[in-house]
């Protein structure tokens, strides 16, 4: 195999283009996407909290259990009536 | 050919970026330039605990009350607290050392500027500096009475050297 021929050097270079920005994705993927530790404070709010009002959560839970009775609703078992 | 040798040291400057964060054995920043304008208190010779915290961290709350055990049994031998707060708000900062009453220095990270360098890995951490500004102990989270032991037994380690 020629290396020395105008389309081997294309591709070394597109080769080499890539794993270069692989490397670069890799580094992004932790630097750039991650939340910090140091900046979650509105993920700390309690209003980010799905299960902040008993009351919401238990007829959230009602409904979807209802509604997906077929398969068990939120649970394991289930006989797919839906009369809950 | 130009393009591939700027992507390989933009990948090379990235990593470079990742290394620059405090370890153990690494030398302690100036902390004047990472807060500019806080007043800070002066460390040199002196056995140094720099604290991240924040008023929307629980256990931050609870280290509060060892934190300023700490300062009340060991300032006069030579150890110096520096809390840094990186709340968003100076009014949550503001609000939350006003109620915890901490005898010991609170300076606000308002730009995230110290936060950043430290990179510190959970909330809260602390790094424990010896006389020389050699970081020695890193501590991740703080898990009550377990953690207080530990800042005991390595404070006063540092402070007989």
């Amino acid at each position: 195999m020629n290396f020395a021929t105008p389309r081997a050097i294309m591709n070394l270079r597109l080769l080499a283009s890539a794993a270069c920005a692989s490397l670069l994705l890799c580094s992004c993927s932790d630097s750039l996407v991650r939340v910090k530790p140091y900046e979650r404070g509105n993920l700390a709010n309690p209003l980010m909290d799905n299960g902040r009002d008993p009351l919401l959560l238990a007829m959230t839970q009602h409904a979807y259990f209802s509604r997906e009775a077929a398969f068990g609703g939120g649970g394991v078992g289930g006989g797919g009536c839906g009369c809950n | 050919m130009k393009h591939t040798l700027l992507l390989a040291l933009a990948c090379l400057g990235l990593g470079a970026a990742h290394a620059a964060e405090p370890k153990t054995g690494s030398a302690l920043p100036a902390l004047g330039g990472l807060l500019p304008g806080a007043p800070l208190p002066k460390t040199a010779g002196k056995v140094v605990l720099v604290d991240f915290w924040a008023s929307w961290c629980a256990p931050c709350k609870a280290s509060f009350v060892t934190l300023s055990r700490l300062h009340q049994k060991y300032a006069s031998k030579g150890l110096v607290i520096i809390g840094i707060g990186v709340d968003d708000e100076a009014a949550d900062h503001q609000a939350f050392a006003a109620k915890n009453k901490a005898p010991f220095t609170l300076v606000h990270d308002s730009q995230h500027k110290a936060a950043g360098f430290f990179n510190p890995p959970t909330m809260p951490s602390s790094y424990l500096v010896d006389r020389k500004g050699v970081i020695r102990h890193i501590h991740k989270g703080f898990k009550g009475a377990k953690t207080e032991a530990e800042y005991v037994a390595e404070i006063e380690a540092l402070l007989a050297e």
